[in-house]
């Protein structure tokens, strides 16, 4: 359009434009909640004489927390949404035991029964998805019947009993590690080592190939300096990571998993149509449904994805167990769901990343290992990390009435 | 009956940030007569009752009240209330779970202690619903009542509280013909119980039927104040009072190209999506050639909105039948996304809160209509995003410092230009501007009057619809009167006049 728009006259009292680092605001809150973990480890770190961030440990830190994780993923897309879903607990137990029985009682081979297990968590995301998205009932509804639903078809399954004895590739899924094809030195790992330079590379070589497309098409780009302070203190980081790593079993098959879901969906929400979709329905739905958006397709493929991570989290806690429980995955809706808010997401919907969620979720397993060392007593584990999920929300909203109160 | 004032409004001024919705309007209401209060949408009709209840504070506003011959300074509607001043407004606000009689007596219960007499309230509650010719139990549930029904059980709260003056906004805006009828019938016995009457109505019909005198309001000043008894009690006075303002250079000029049609609705009918027997738009045939400009003018509650809305992807509306033509060919529209790709792009008249993702950027509110065109195999190009939002930050004059400015932060007239560009960015052969102006100062106005013009030079088919009769002569080629559901007129723009718009937009269905 070659505007005639006859007000231009009037531009001059416009502000001066910037146009470096459009996003810094939105930024700043990522790197707030990345401030925080890392303060907790520090002060962790002291308190424990230095415990915290023993090999061993930190190798912990991801094979007992994946599980966390990958729900909280899923989580994060249900709650920029504007929904909850407080199922994922009893889908975990459900799945776990599926996937045992299917290895145990029908001879699947270990992929057959992850096959099994993601298809099952596919179909409990369907069915809940189609409560939610075409009948129209709240997701708070629909998740809590689930809830109990899918704890109650668990006892089923099990008949009160656990089934332990999986074979061990199954098992390496949660408690493994890759094989040291390339020996060690020193008593490192030499494959960790060379996965943890390998990625601090990439990461550098994708910032800077970035930069340069953004420069390429005249775009807005964050200074240089600013660039390589982030970049650089994220290399020197995960390259410190991979050298703890090395030094206890080598590299958790989890964390591989883990690693390529935050790269998977931190682009699906970031630069896909549907992520796109998420963000505007949790934004203002009205908006969203007059734009165009379909948004109860939207919704169902929301949940489904979500039952297909539960399905994943469900093998994951299992492996790691060794076996299946009734009880396996108590509580860890809360667990998700308090990782993705002190991750920044808020509760009316629209707001929230991949990256948040999983960094709040390391929040949550910092502070149960630190406390763990210390011989906290578990009812004041708990406590503490009540208090902390209210500070971490309060925080934020605080942040939001000053910003906002301009 | 004596004739006594019951009411002094003196000179009262009421600004929202600078902008005077009231500036200087002076009442007097005669004890036991019905006071009728006439004007444009947007006159002040609505802030002057508000300042009367306390729904805005004294001290917030200038002037003075007086109430039988006290001045009065209401802090809350709990005040006003507590004088015997009750105001009903057009939105009900009814509990719909609770009973008629447990509406009655919200936050006023017949209790000891905290403990309610439950005999004593339906007992009560049965005597005030005799009193407004209302007859049901006073147990059934609020939601199984009709909207007039429920008006009712409004002034029968009212009535318990001792009314002296009665307030009703709209009443009958949104009543069939025979609850209107019940409604005014209600009010002439209230008069001869002495009880005082405000009523604020665009149907001048009513107004003449029921008011013993009639105060007109044009933009937040008293214009007049007819004795409907005396030689002024016309409704073409009324009208002339409500709209006689100058037309000054406030458009932009523009020489019209009008080429084939375009877009050709015949017979559209649409029900109201709970009252589904009543037809909120009712046969209405109309036609928009490209490069025209083409107004829709009624007043509230006219069916303007929901006519748009119920083209638009039958976003509003049950049992919608009619017919939609585009270049001479019939199309059907039954989601969003279908009257996207025939080539339709709809503004809303109330972009907060269907027009905009508030807490998004600037960017993602440009490309949200048509995120197809940016992204490939569901991927976006945000690079492109980028590039295609801020050509329109520039294009369309949007005051921000980048396009990752969040929208919610923007003034009303930056805002409407990010929901206009996202439309324009969908690529529409057909646009339908709902209340493009409102709430936006002069000077951005003329800056959507700019884009509007050039949108109809490109050859598109342009609908506005607005509440305000000098934009719409202002800035259309043709322009449809819309009067509760139904298409009264259709005036070229040679022709419009606001008097003849006024005319067609007040006729009733007889």
């Amino acid at each position: 359009m070659t505007t005639t728009t006859p007000a231009s006259s009037k531009a001059p009292t416009e502000p001066p434009v910037k146009r470096r680092m459009p996003r810094l605001s939105i930024n700043l809150r990522q790197y707030g909640i990345v401030a925080a973990l890392a303060v907790i480890v520090i002060l962790f770190q002291i308190l424990t004489d230095g415990r915290l961030l023993l090999p061993g440990n930190v190798n912990n830190l991801i094979q007992q927390n994946a599980y966390v994780l990958i729900l909280a993923i899923g989580m994060v897309i249900v709650i920029i949404a504007g929904h909850i879903d407080l199922s994922v607990g009893s889908v975990v137990a459900m799945v776990g035991a599926v996937a045992a029985i299917s290895m145990n009682n029908w001879g699947l081979p270990w992929w057959g029964a992850v096959i099994v297990s993601l298809v099952v968590g596919a179909m409990v995301g369907a069915w809940q998805g189609y409560w939610v998205a075409f009948v129209g009932i709240p997701a708070f509804i629909v998740t809590l019947a689930g809830m109990l639903i899918f704890r109650g078809l668990t006892l089923v399954l099990l008949t009160g009993g656990t089934i332990s004895g999986l074979p061990a590739e199954f098992t390496a899924i949660g408690a493994g590690w890759l094989p040291s094809f390339l020996g060690e030195v020193a008593g490192r790992d030499l494959l960790t080592l060379l996965l943890g330079i390998l990625t601090a590379v990439a990461l550098i070589v994708f910032s800077l190939r970035t930069r340069a497309t953004l420069a390429k098409l005249d775009l807005p780009r964050e200074p240089a300096a600013s660039m390589w302070t982030k970049n650089g203190i994220a290399a020197i980081a995960i390259i410190w990571f991979a050298w703890l790593l090395s030094g206890y079993s080598g590299t958790p098959i989890i964390l591989i998993v883990l690693a390529a879901l935050i790269l998977i969906y931190n682009f699906v929400l970031n630069r896909t149509v549907f992520g796109r979709h998420v963000y505007a329905m949790g934004g203002n739905l009205f908006a969203a449904v007059m734009s165009g958006v379909k948004t109860k397709w939207v919704n169902f493929f929301i949940f489904v994805n979500m039952g297909v991570l539960a399905g994943l989290a469900g093998v994951v806690s299992t492996a790691r167990a060794g076996g299946a429980v009734a009880s396996a995955g108590q509580n860890y809706e809360l667990d998700a769901i308090a990782a993705v808010f002190i991750g920044g997401a808020a509760v009316q919907g629209g707001v929230g990343t991949v990256v948040g969620a999983v960094v709040g979720g390391l929040v949550m397993g910092v502070l149960n290992m630190g406390l763990s060392i210390l011989s906290v007593d578990a009812a004041w584990q708990m406590t503490i990390k009540g208090l902390v999920l209210l500070l971490a929300v309060a925080f934020d909203i605080f942040n939001k009435r000053r910003a906002g109160g301009r | 009956m004596e004739h006594s004032i019951i009411l002094r409004m003196n000179n009262i001024v009421k600004d929202f940030n600078g902008v005077k919705a009231l500036d200087g309007v002076s009442l007097e209401v005669t004890r036991g007569q019905v006071h009728g209060i006439c004007g444009e949408n947007g006159a002040g009709k609505s802030t002057l009752m508000k300042v009367l209840s306390g729904v805005y504070p004294v001290g917030s506003f200038d002037g003075t009240i007086e109430f039988e011959d006290h001045e009065v300074a209401y802090k809350t509607i709990n005040d006003s209330e507590h004088d015997g001043i009750v105001i009903i407004h057009q939105e009900l606000a009814l509990s719909p779970y609770l009973s008629i009689a447990e509406n009655i007596f919200l936050g006023n219960e017949n209790a000891t202690r905290g403990v309610i007499d439950w005999n004593k309230t339906n007992r009560e509650a049965a005597l005030l619903l005799a009193r407004v010719g209302l007859n049901e139990n006073p147990a059934t549930k609020i939601l199984e009542l009709g909207v007039g029904k429920q008006q009712l059980v409004e002034i029968a709260k009212a009535l318990s509280k001792r009314v002296k003056l009665l307030i009703l906004d709209e009443p009958t805006a949104a009543l069939n013909d025979e609850d209107s009828t019940h409604l005014l019938g209600l009010i002439d016995h209230l008069r001869t119980q002495g009880i005082t009457c405000i009523i604020i109505s665009h149907k001048l019909k009513e107004i003449k039927r029921i008011a013993d005198t009639v105060t007109v309001i044009r933009d937040g000043k008293t214009i007049e104040t007819i004795d409907m008894k005396g030689p002024d009690a016309t409704e073409a006075h009324i009208i002339r009072a409500m709209v006689g303002r100058d037309l000054n250079n406030l458009f932009p000029p523009r020489e019209p190209a009008v080429g084939a049609e375009v877009l050709r609705v015949e017979n559209w009918t649409v029900h109201h999506p709970v009252d589904v027997a009543r037809k909120v738009v009712d046969g209405a045939s109309f036609t928009v050639k490209a490069g025209e400009i083409v107004g829709f003018a009624g007043l509230m509650g006219a069916g303007r909105t929901e006519l748009a809305m119920s083209l638009f992807g039958h976003s509003y509306g049950t049992n919608i039948s009619g017919q939609v033509y585009k270049n001479g060919t019939e199309i059907h529209m039954r989601t969003v996304g279908e009257a996207i790709q025939h080539g339709f792009a709809y503004a809303t008249e109330d972009r907060k809160r269907y027009g905009l993702n508030l807490i998004g950027d600037i960017t993602v509110n440009v490309s949200a209509a048509a995120l197809a065109k940016l992204a490939k195999y569901g991927v976006i190009d945000k690079h492109r995003e980028y590039k295609v939002a801020d050509s329109y930050r520039q294009k369309m004059n949007i005051k921000a410092p980048s396009v990752a400015s969040i929208t919610g932060k923007l003034s009303g007239g930056n805002q409407q230009k990010v929901v206009l560009s996202k439309w324009i960015f969908s690529g529409p052969d057909v646009l339908i501007l709902d209340e493009p102006t409102r709430g936006i100062d002069v000077g951005a106005k003329y800056e959507i009057y700019g884009i509007i013009n050039e949108l109809a030079a490109q050859g598109k088919a342009v609908i506005v619809i607005s509440s305000e009769l000098p934009e719409l002569i202002g800035i259309c080629d043709r322009i449809y009167a819309i009067s509760e559901g139904k298409l009264t007129g259709e005036v070229d723009k040679a022709d419009a006049s606001q008097e003849t718009l006024m005319h067609y937009m007040t006729a009733g269905k007889d």
